[in-house]
């Protein structure tokens, strides 16, 4: 069946995504696992030429907004040693401290804000998709994106002398 | 950041969101990094903003070449899930045919190859009229129940019966119900595409032989209906008759299967 090898061709994507919101493999892959069972059980619901990227997003979003708490939970709270298993694969060090500054600033966005910079930074859905994975507006999803970007930014404060504090909020 | 509307090169948010997100096309795109270069204040904190997503990018992009378990196997995931109905359908499908050469027949209802398949489509084609144009109750038991709806409409037909997934053809599965025919229980199974266009397939054990599809149009609806293994279906929509050929196929395609493991 074709849609059963589109749904296989976004695995990698939907890996990803999820490696991003659980920050473990393991319970990445069963959040995965838990998306394509309900998918593929459910393929009646989802209707030919619409967006199946969206549609798979989705699932996987509301199932880990179900059981962030418990299924998909790690253990224990995440250590910085960690976090330091996401970056073996970057072993200079000024790289390694910028990914996991990073990774810390994205814990202390909200998770509204969080999850749209997941879904149209990493991940590359429009923001058409965005909304509607997320069920909300498409100016929402923009004014969620451009606070999460700047306060991305403000956390991670590169080099930024007050000169640039001209750029403050239109947060209306 | 503020717009002015006079100067056409400068950029609106949204505009600006897109660059960073490369959804700009390559001639905007430059227009963005132009005036960001003329822009140093501007540029900084777009480009960090761009910065951000490419660190992020490198922290787990490293996912996108992992191999996959192959518990994360669409084909072993269809297999895994549906081994046990399959199984199970196997011995119902033993049970009808036996059903069907021992009681059916046997009972001398009188129902030969030609007359079951004359009352098929006309009583399908009945019911789809009656319920379709339902618009509060269109079925019994909703598709969110399908595990209980394909139970209880097997339990009541006396033989394993289950929904076909349209989804191919653009309809969803509504729900289903239990009727009234000559010949006993029969059941309806309603889809509706997004376009609110329905179809009813209608199953009911009936006397006969095998038959090949066969084709009737009365009335603005098409029925195409089958006799396969003492089962009569009929698909029934007002669907142009080559849709309907495929949804009927599909529906064909899926009871076979579903009937070898």
């Amino acid at each position: 069946m074709s849609v059963e090898r589109d749904i296989e061709a976004l695995i990698p994507s939907l890996r990803r995504f999820a490696r991003a919101l659980c920050r473990d493999a393991h319970l990445a892959d069963d959040l995965v696992q838990d998306t394509l069972e309900r998918a593929l059980s459910r393929l009646f619901l989802w209707r030919r030429g619409s967006n199946l990227r969206a549609w798979m997003f989705t699932i996987l979003r509301n199932l880990f907004i179900n059981g962030r708490r418990t299924r998909y939970a790690p253990a224990a709270t995440l250590t910085a040693d960690q976090w330091e298993v996401l970056l073996v694969h970057l072993p200079e060090q000024p790289a390694r401290m910028e990914a996991l500054d990073l990774l810390r600033a994205l814990d202390r966005l909200t998770e509204d804000q969080r999850e749209v910079l997941l879904l149209v930074g990493l991940e590359g859905l429009t923001y058409d998709e965005a909304a509607r994975v997320l069920d909300v507006p498409a100016g929402t999803v923009m004014s969620r994106l451009s606070r999460g970007r700047e306060a991305l930014r403000r956390l991670l404060d590169r080099d930024d002398p007050p000169k640039l504090r001209e750029v403050t909020s239109n947060d209306s | 950041m503020t717009r002015d509307p006079m100067t056409r090169d400068r950029f609106t948010e949204d505009e600006l969101q897109a660059w960073v997100d490369r959804h700009l096309d390559a001639t905007r795109s430059a227009e963005v990094e132009a005036w960001l270069d003329a822009n140093p204040d501007a540029a900084k904190r777009w480009r960090a903003y761009r910065r951000d997503m490419d660190v992020l990018h490198g922290v787990f992009d490293p996912v996108l070449a992992e191999p996959v378990q192959d518990r994360l196997n669409p084909a072993a995931i269809r297999a895994r899930t549906w081994r046990p109905l399959a199984a199970r359908a196997a011995a119902a499908v033993l049970l009808v045919a036996l059903g069907a050469a021992g009681g059916w027949l046997a009972r001398g209802d009188g129902l030969g190859r030609d007359e079951a398949a004359q009352t098929l489509p006309k009583d399908a084609v009945l019911a789809h009229r009656v319920f379709v144009a339902e618009v509060r109750h269109p079925v019994e038991v909703a598709a969110d129940q399908e595990v209980h709806l394909v139970a209880w409409l097997s339990k009541r037909l006396g033989r394993s019966i289950k929904a076909p997934h349209l989804t191919g053809q653009g309809f969803e599965l509504m729900g289903g119900r239990l009727l009234a025919a000559a010949g006993g229980p029969a059941a309806q199974l309603m889809y509706q595409n997004s376009e609110g266009r329905r179809l009813t397939l209608y199953v009911r054990g009936t006397g006969g032989g095998d038959t090949a599809f066969r084709i009737q149009r009365a009335n603005g609806v098409s029925a195409f209906y089958w006799i396969d293994r003492g089962m009569g279906y009929a698909l029934i929509g007002d669907l142009e008759r080559g849709r309907l050929l495929d949804a009927a196929n599909a529906v064909y395609r899926e009871l076979t299967e579903y009937r070898t493991p």
